[in-house]
């Protein structure tokens, strides 16, 4: 199956996930918004983490607070940052302030036929850091291997 | 991709079960070396070494390179492929999360309906 989102380094600095959503602007943006939406979708089984709190402010100026639980990790994880532009229903951006070197997320919503268009765009300080997260894999993607081990088992498990 | 990742991960335990293979791997761990020491320290012949290395090559857990007549070898997949190994897995977050969201937008499309 062709693949409905998109995910491309388009430059240096640069990364930029893509799709198309069957819903309103509005709708997708409370689901982007809401703490008690935003924990049904944002850590899905293969992010490796469950959120643990959700705090948001948004608002121009506000700030967010993710703590997830990971297995291979005692303490909780916290993702944190302000929201530097609130624009309902088309536009949010926001600071990554969990890292020095953390990328600037624009998020924009274009809906056309009660579709909409959501681009993620991180926009890093450097080219260091983009390169340094994905060799970290910081951003939250899992290596692939973990991912593709946790399939293995899964096929195992069903054929068994 | 699902595939292709599965037969990687099938290529790389194939690739481990060798123990000249986990030999050369430890060597490698220590500094890259070409094709003719790996064949020295490990007492084989070239032929026999370069298909070891090609294994190892093949599952992603080592990279050659020719400079002039020597090829050397070292730890780890290449950059670009690293990276397309990256961005392959922060598309499937994406894609997990999106799939997710979906549903949670038809909730409250759902949910619009029964409130009008």
């Amino acid at each position: 199956m062709t693949s409905r989102t998109t995910v491309e380094r388009t430059s240096d600095t640069e990364l930029v996930a893509a799709r198309t959503l069957d819903g309103p602007a509005r709708l997708v943006f409370e689901a982007w918004t809401k703490p008690e939406l935003i924990m049904r979708w944002w850590a899905p089984a293969s992010f490796g983490m469950t959120f643990l709190s959700c705090e948001t402010d948004v608002r121009t100026g506000g700030s967010y607070r993710f703590v997830f639980g990971h297995p291979a990790s005692e303490q909780p994880i916290a993702f944190f940052g302000r929201y530097i532009e609130v624009t309902p229903p088309s536009r949010i951006v926001w600071t990554n302030e969990e890292d020095e070197a953390g990328a600037v997320t624009t998020v924009t919503f274009a809906e056309k036929d009660g579709q909409t268009l959501v681009v993620v765009h991180d926009l890093y300080p450097s080219k260091d850091a983009l390169d340094e997260a994905m060799a970290s894999g910081s951003t939250g993607a899992w290596p692939e291997q973990f991912e593709a081990l946790d399939e293995l088992l899964a096929t195992l498990g069903a054929g068994m | 991709m699902v595939q292709y990742q599965t037969s990687r991960l099938d290529a790389a335990f194939a690739a481990l079960s060798d123990p000249t293979r986990r030999g050369v791997l430890e060597r490698l761990g220590r500094s890259d070396a070409s094709i003719t020491e790996l064949a020295d320290r490990f007492h084989m012949t070239l032929t026999g070494m370069k298909k070891h290395v090609g294994v190892l090559e093949q599952a992603g857990l080592v990279t050659t390179e020719k400079v002039g007549r020597v090829r050397t070898c070292r730890l780890g997949r290449g950059r670009l492929e690293e990276e397309a190994a990256w961005i392959e897995g922060h598309r499937r977050l994406w894609e997990a999360r999106f799939d997710a969201l979906d549903r949670v937008v038809e909730d409250l499309k759902r949910k619009e309906k029964v409130d009008d």
